[in-house]
């Protein structure tokens, strides 16, 4: 095990995916100076700068994957990504379903997410739940270092097209680049076993599909994804302070959702809370409940995500993401508990 | 180039003073993001004055503007107020968008301007501003403002042709300071951007951007054509920003701090050179293609220590500059000091200085002279 950080282990996960593998290639907007220690070890050839063209090659990509390689197409932001919907929903996520099979897309789609470093509503989206609702997308979201490797080593290997999404506030490069986080006077809430934390030396792929138990506990499944995990933990920290014990269920992948783990978590503590830092309509809160739903899992359910457009202001900010206070009351609105957690 | 268009006189001292006015805003900006007032990314428009100032001083309050991420300068042109401009940057209820928009995201309808953070979204949105335009305010244009890495956004080539069919009034204006965020333009783009707009019908004019009196020249003689129902037109202009792409620009803290940035940066690219990964010359290549970056960043910057304030300046004489470098510490300074005031509650200390000059420092180096962040 190395102790690293999240950004680094995001790139430890692609250089060991590029060292087994020759047609493992990576291209997008500014890579060759964002992923420059990837540029040394690789070449030039294999680590390329795009124009700020998302269309355009985000179908190169598929088109190059096609071709036989194993193409990582980093979009700067996943903001940035929508520009290249078209490619995404009707291309990358189509060409099996409709080849019968026979035509695969072995495709990485990478892109940063999230908020909490006062951006605005234009380049703090995660939009998870969209592209999880499209058939033949994969989507992971890893909450920590080792799952920031394991995951993109499985994303190069799954031999479909998967999207990976990283969250901002965990990576100390994106914070560094897009919000001078070392100025004085600036202080973002950083989680930070999220932030740093043990990989092993060699990195295995993590399952996609699988989620995570991060904390086990009886009354009540805090279920989420990304820096929401660990707002969860937290949560359930304070929760054991007024003698409730929370389970945090690390979704880790929103496309394919791990239903057992959900069902299971819902059925043995009989109360759900699914906290997403995305949209609250259409998404990955909704779909969980009707899982829960369907399968007449008696559970009293509720919900912390985004429902408005992401203000600019700070304390805006803060109130409209999913934060800690939210994801008490929440849990304790579920237990009929109002008011009992400090 | 008729040289009898150009600005002199008491044009040039408004285009000056305007400038000026642009420059000041964005200094204080710049210094209320280092004192960590602003949160999230700032993309500062130093250096961009010559362009938005040449370009507006030939338009109407009928005349639309759709702005890009780097939206103030304009603004301050339009007369937006700084201070509620400054308020909305640092997220405070006062703002001009409430404190919900932000330095990206700026609104101002009662100007006929916005700006918006996704790049190349200001040609097509000029695009219906002018389809707008020309049935409500009849002999109105509609002014896009982008960097040249836009014209590499499928939109923006859209924008280009969709003004060409339907012969409309935009005027599409490329502030081109040769680097796509911190790739180099010419890398990435193929063939030249005035073949581009001239192969899609538009009228196409190249003029330098720190010459604010060859700008409005220009964009006047592009302007009046489009009223006279000629068509839209492109205006490739050229600009140095100091500050780069924004506040933080890897590349630009690298040449302006060599020493302390390199030790940053060479520990973990050391540590990659000795993973296993390509063969020697892969590795030869990699690093060539780095330190070619970095090189011409360092030969842009030292070629690019011309300023369009300075050289307005030398045209209007020493005395008038300093006559309206007073007017402008006055209405701008005060706007900083009452918008950081009332941000955090406290009186801020009278720092500002002389007159506004580009300062080829970037903004974080002023910041540390200062005993600033960091």
């Amino acid at each position: 095990m190395t102790t690293m950080t999240y950004a680094d282990a995001v790139d430890a996960g692609l250089a060991a995916a590029m060292e087994r593998d020759d047609r493992v290639i990576t291209f997008g907007e500014d890579v060759r100076l964002l992923r420059r220690t990837t540029l040394v070890r690789f070449g030039p050839d294999r680590v390329l700068d795009t124009p700020i063209s998302e269309a355009g090659f985000v179908y190169m990509g598929l088109g190059a994957a096609m071709g036989g390689l194993r193409p990582v197409v980093e979009v700067m932001l996943v903001d940035f990504l929508t520009a290249a919907w078209c490619p995404l929903i009707n291309n990358v996520a189509k060409y099996e379903a409709f080849s019968g099979g026979i035509q695969r897309a072995p495709l990485v789609i990478r892109a940063s997410i999230g908020g909490g470093y006062g951006d605005g509503g234009q380049h703090e989206q995660t939009l998870w739940g969209s592209m999880a609702a499209i058939p033949g997308l994969k989507v992971v979201v890893p909450s920590t270092p080792a799952d920031a490797a394991g995951l993109m080593v499985a994303a190069v290997e799954d031999g479909g097209p998967v999207v990976y999404l990283e969250h901002k506030l965990l990576g100390e490069v994106w914070l560094d680049v897009l919000a001078g986080s070392r100025r004085l006077g600036m202080s973002f809430d950083i989680p930070p076993d999220g932030a740093s934390g043990e990989v092993p030396e060699s990195i295995a792929a993590t399952p996609i599909g699988q989620a995570a138990l991060r904390r086990d506990g009886g009354d009540v499944a805090l279920i989420s994804a990304g820096v929401g995990v660990h707002r969860a933990l937290e949560a359930a920290e304070r929760l054991a302070g007024s003698g409730v014990q929370a389970a945090v269920l690390d979704l880790r992948s929103i496309a394919p959702l791990d239903t057992a783990a959900i069902l299971e978590l819902a059925a043995r503590t009989g109360h759900v809370v699914v906290v997403d830092e995305d949209y609250v309509r259409g998404g990955l809160t909704g779909e969980i409940a009707a899982l829960i739903a369907e399968q007449r899992i008696d559970a009293r359910f509720a919900r912390v995500a985004v429902e408005e457009t992401i203000p600019f202001a700070r304390h805006l900010e803060s109130a409209v993401l999913p934060n800690t206070d939210r994801i008490v009351a929440a849990a304790e609105h579920c237990l009929d508990l109002q008011g009992r957690s400090a | 180039m008729r040289r009898s268009n150009r600005p002199t006189g008491p044009a040039l001292e408004r285009a000056y003073e305007q400038m000026a006015r642009m420059r000041a805003v964005e200094e204080a900006q710049i210094r209320l993001w280092d004192e960590g007032l602003v949160p999230g990314e700032l993309h500062t428009a130093v250096g961009e004055e010559g362009i938005v100032a040449g370009v507006l001083a030939n338009l109407t309050p009928d005349d639309a503007l759709a702005l890009d991420h780097r939206p103030t300068p304009a603004l301050i042109g339009r007369r937006v107020d700084p201070e509620a401009l400054l308020l909305e940057i640092m997220g405070h209820a006062d703002g001009m968008n409430r404190g919900r928009g932000g330095h990206m995201h700026l609104f101002a309808p009662e100007q006929r301007a916005a700006g918006d953070g996704m790049v190349g979204s200001s040609g097509p949105l000029a695009c219906g501003l002018a389809l707008a335009g020309r049935r409500e305010r009849p002999g109105s244009v509609a002014v896009a403002f982008f960097g040249e890495a836009a014209t590499n956004e499928g939109h923006m080539m859209e924008a280009f042709n969709l003004a060409s069919a339907w012969r409309l009034p935009v005027l599409f204006v490329c502030k081109d300071n040769s680097w796509s965020i911190t790739t180099r333009s010419s890398e990435v783009t193929g063939g030249k951007l005035m073949d581009r707009a001239r192969a899609f019908g538009l009228t196409a004019a190249k003029a330098d951007g720190q010459r604010v009196d060859e700008v409005q020249a220009t964009a006047g003689r592009l302007i009046a054509r489009m009223r006279a129902g000629k068509g839209p037109a492109f205006l490739h202009a050229t600009c140095y920003r100091p500050d780069g792409h924004f506040t933080t620009d890897v590349l630009v803290r690298l040449i302006s701090d060599p020493r302390r940035e390199a030790g940053e940066i060479a520990p973990p690219l050391i540590a990659a050179l000795r993973a296993p990964g390509g063969n020697r010359s892969e590795r030869v290549a990699a690093l060539t293609t780095l330190t070619r970056r970095i090189g011409a960043l360092a030969v842009h910057h030292a070629r690019g220590r011309r300023d369009p304030l300075a050289r307005a300046r030398r045209g209007i004489g020493g005395p008038a500059a300093a006559r309206i470098d007073l007017r402008v510490e006055s209405e701008i300074g005060e706007a900083e000091r009452s918008a950081r005031q009332r941000m955090t509650g406290t009186p801020a200390v009278p720092e500002l200085g002389a007159a506004p000059v580009l300062d080829t420092t970037p903004a974080r180096d002023r910041t540390m002279s200062n005993g600033g962040a960091r």
